[in-house]
């Protein structure tokens, strides 16, 4: 009974209605382009924002990166399966050349 | 066992390729495809941010960069996934007209994206910046000219499928396929999320 209910509910997330009405997809777009200002008044203020700049401008990317990934790309409401595809290839990528930069000395200058 | 064979059956209705997950095949394969694309511009940025200190005192970024008109680009590109996303919500409801306009409203976003990265690489140029002027330009145009290509084959692509949809030759799960679509061109967006803050924002 239980892989039945299993099956089921994998065969509704797959045909499940993807996520947000049109209204809602709009309003991730107006937020997204409202960070994207955020981050160009950012960059003009940095002497101003002292050591908060980089950690907040990056911050402010990876916000922008993951909204367009879970609501856009439908990761948030699609099967895990698709977003380990995704992340596996994600986290190789940033952690083989967070090692190369590393090796580089790149984080030390 | 019967389970899954109606559930077969039921996928082979919608006329898309199902594993034995219960997942479009097509669609695990895309998501492969950019998890693997992940590597490609990780490559690409690091090699940049390795390099882009390594330029003539009056041909840095600082020197050449227009941060205005790259906002405005990627404010473009930004509004171009909202049309895509408005794209796949029509061809959920089955709404050919409408999936036809946002596709070819998208292209049009990125065919202005484009536009503008061409303007911008010729400004750069005229000013002294060529291909092989220091490492800091080769790893920028090397860059950039992926992601343009990139975004090039996208608009290729949205044309192509918006005149397959008109002379109803798509193959398979429509709506899929406009999804599909999608996927590739919001990660064009999100490579440009990234390459926008890392390149452009972050001062060498």
């Amino acid at each position: 009974m239980s892989t039945v209910t299993e099956q089921h509910d994998t065969h509704g997330d797959e045909h499940a209605d993807h996520g947000l009405t049109d209204l809602g997809y709009i309003k991730i777009a107006i937020f997204l382009a409202v960070i994207t200002a955020v981050e160009v008044v950012f960059s003009y203020t940095q002497d101003q924002l002292g050591a908060a700049f980089l950690p907040g401008l990056l911050i402010l990317m990876a916000v922008k990166f993951f909204m367009v990934l879970l609501y856009f790309m439908h990761l948030k409401f699609d099967s895990k399966l698709f977003s380990l595809m995704f992340y596996i290839g994600l986290v190789l990528a940033v952690g083989c050349y967070a090692v190369f930069l590393a090796t580089l000395h790149f984080f030390q200058s | 066992m019967a389970d899954t064979a109606v559930h077969a059956d039921e996928h082979v209705d919608h006329g898309g390729h199902y594993s034995s997950t219960g997942l479009s095949n097509n669609k695990l394969a895309m998501w492969m495809f950019l998890g693997s694309e992940c590597l490609l511009f990780g490559g690409l940025i690091s090699t940049y941010m390795l390099y882009r200190g390594r330029h003539s005192e009056n041909l840095g970024p600082d020197q050449v960069w227009d941060i205005p008109f790259t906002s405005a680009s990627s404010f473009v590109l930004l509004m171009s996934s909202l049309t895509m996303v408005l794209a796949v919500s029509s061809a959920v409801r089955d709404d050919d007209r409408n999936t036809k306009v946002w596709l070819s409203v998208t292209a049009l976003l990125g065919a202005l994206f484009v536009a503008g990265q061409v303007y911008e690489f010729t400004t750069f140029y005229r000013e002294g910046l060529g291909f092989t002027t220091s490492l800091f330009s080769s790893s920028f145009y090397t860059l950039t000219g992926f992601h343009g290509v990139h975004v090039s084959v996208g608009i290729i692509m949205l044309m192509s499928l918006v005149g397959m949809i008109s002379k109803n030759k798509v193959v398979g799960d429509k709506k899929e396929t406009v999804e599909l679509f999608g996927l590739y061109w919001h990660f064009v967006d999100v490579v440009w999320i990234l390459i926008f803050t890392l390149v452009y924002l972050i001062p060498a």
